[in-house]
């Protein structure tokens, strides 16, 4: 194997084995930061061996030894009057004296991945902390890469990454899963977590770069192991859902030109049928759990119905009004009540969306979002009422922050319709 | 990325047909299965009945010609496919590797179209295709 050779296969080890080796240690350990550490000095082992020896037959297990293996070594050299410290490295000598290490990497590390998903998003870090912890420890990002996919300087990332993991060690997180009502909590913040990466790759806000798509693939995969870990959740079902129909439609959303092309508009033969059904998949699952529906099984229930018509006017609108319905009693919000006008004006009529768009308009939270004088002018034209509609397009125009959208806009705030 | 690992199970193409594949290897399959499943990665899977229950349609005389199996001529055909979204051939490879695959079983691993691959105007004249596929509906 030539030196090229070996270090792609390394960094597809690393990518597949990184996540359940530093849950594996921060079990040990307990301590994210020293897990980390620690699957890294197994890392630069590999870099430093395989090229030699070549690939182990088990490069999990390999990692995972010579880990434990620094792990000891290094508590050995620390403070060994710590007590604490002691009962730790005692931890790991015995654990590692069964000598089945293959075994135990096997054994249904279940619950250690999803301890490091806890931790990750652990409610005592700030939001983007969160993220950023979760696309290191989860997603195996760089710093590099994390501070492209959020346009954000590196060095404000790695400063990040450093103070969530010095605020866990300080905050002596235990290291359990939780159960019960905090686990319910928990599992909220995940979700909230990878929803808010997946919507920071979707978002067509800054073109064409890379990174962006795989913030949604790297959220989709890690909800995906999460339905694995929490089936009981119906939420976790729910927003994996969202996120398959979402990424069916990622070829549509954009012309060629990158103008962005509302739902309504997508050309459906470019969904993406394959994530489509495993979205309906997902949301049956969710569904089969038969409880009082959650705030991202209503969206992926609305989500579905439009996957599920073959054209934008075989939208079955009478129930996605409903379910925007629901989602507002749940979930109370301008954006929703915004959303559900618009399905209201196609279930029932124009006249009756706009005069729940007129009881919103108001609402300081959409004071600057040009979809609300959008719609508004779209339901006035349809109407008739073109002067008003005109105004309002012109309004649109002046708050859209995407140069094609606003040309659109303007176009129509002069055109005839 | 998206790849499909095909599997190519020596033998396979003289199986009898309602051949299957025997519990204990069914089994350890299901584990492998569900290892792809825990990593997030697995985004569908089928397994294949063997050629004998199947018909090949073939081309060479400008008409289609039906041919039921099993297909004498043919040395390696498919028992079945995973389909995985990985960040790299290599890690495909990889995973590939992991698999409790038999000696006589081989597997191939191809990587999947995406619309982004092709050329401008082969875009171009597949988003017309679905125009008028959705105009017929």
């Amino acid at each position: 194997m030539s030196q090229a050779e070996t270090n792609r296969a390394i960094e597809a080890v690393w990518r597949i084995e990184q996540a359940k080796l530093i849950a594996g240690l921060m079990r040990l350990t307990r301590d994210v930061g020293l897990a980390e550490e620690l699957a890294q000095d197994a890392l630069v082992a590999a870099l430093e061996r395989w090229p030699k020896d070549g690939l182990p037959e088990r490069p999990g297990a390999w990692l995972m030894a010579t880990a434990r293996h620094r792990a000891v070594d290094r508590i050995r050299k620390q403070s060994l009057h710590q007590r604490k410290q002691d009962a730790i490295a005692y931890d790991i000598v015995t654990e590692n004296g069964d000598g089945d290490i293959d075994a135990r990497l096997d054994d249904d590390i279940g619950d250690d991945l999803l301890n490091l998903i806890f931790i990750a998003c652990h409610p005592i870090l700030s939001t983007e902390a969160r993220l950023a912890l979760t696309l290191r420890l989860l997603g195996g990002l760089t710093t590099q890469e994390i501070a492209r996919a959020f346009l954000t300087p590196e060095p404000t990332i790695a400063q990040r990454i450093v103070r969530a993991k010095r605020t866990l060690a300080q905050a002596r997180i235990p290291f359990e899963v939780p159960r019960g009502v905090e686990r319910a909590e928990r599992i909220a913040s995940v979700l909230q977590v990878l929803y808010l990466i997946f919507n920071e790759g979707y978002a067509a806000t800054s073109g064409h770069d890379w990174m962006r798509p795989q913030l949604c693939d790297e959220a989709i995969r890690l909800a995906r192991i999460l339905a694995v870990l929490v089936p009981e959740d119906p939420e976790v079902h729910g927003l994996l859902a969202l996120m398959e129909i979402q990424a069916s439609r990622f070829a549509a959303r954009t012309a060629a030109d990158g103008t962005p092309i509302l739902l309504l508009d997508q050309n459906r033969a470019r969904w993406d049928r394959l994530l489509i059904r495993r979205g309906l998949a997902a949301l049956a699952r969710a569904e089969a759990l038969n409880r009082r529906p959650g705030p991202y099984v209503l969206q992926a229930a609305i989500a579905a119905c439009h996957a599920r018509a073959n054209t934008a006017d075989a939208t079955d609108w009478t129930i996605i009004a409903k379910l925007y319905g629901l989602l507002a009693e749940l979930t109370p919000s301008p954006v929703i009540e915004l959303n559900r006008a618009v399905a209201v004006s196609f279930a029932d009529s124009p006249a009756a969306g706009l005069a729940i768009i007129d009881r919103i308009a108001d609402e300081p939270q959409l004071g600057s979002y040009h979809l609300l004088p959008s719609v508004r002018g779209d339901l006035l034209a349809k109407l008739g009422r073109h002067d008003e509609a005109r105004l309002e397009f012109a309004r649109a125009a002046s708050l859209a922050t995407n140069n094609r959208e606003r040309d659109l806009l303007l176009a129509r705030s002069t055109g005839g319709n | 990325m998206r790849f499909m690992m095909l599997m190519i199970p020596k033998g396979y193409e003289t199986a009898a047909p309602g051949t299957m594949p025997d519990a204990k290897a069914v089994e350890a399959m299901m584990e492998y299965n569900k290892e792809l499943q825990k990593a997030g990665i697995l985004v569908a899977l089928d397994g294949l009945h063997p050629p004998s229950m199947g018909a090949r349609v073939t081309f060479a005389s400008g008409k289609p010609k039906v041919t039921d199996g099993p297909f004498t001529e043919a040395r390696e055909v498919l028992g079945g496919y995973w389909m995985i979204k990985v960040k790299s051939k290599q890690e495909a490879i990889d995973w590939a590797k992991r698999c409790p695959a038999g000696p006589n079983e081989i597997i191939e691993i191809r990587q999947v179209q995406e619309m982004d691959d092709f050329p401008e105007d082969v875009q171009k004249a597949a988003a017309g295709f679905g125009e008028l596929q959705n105009a017929k509906r």
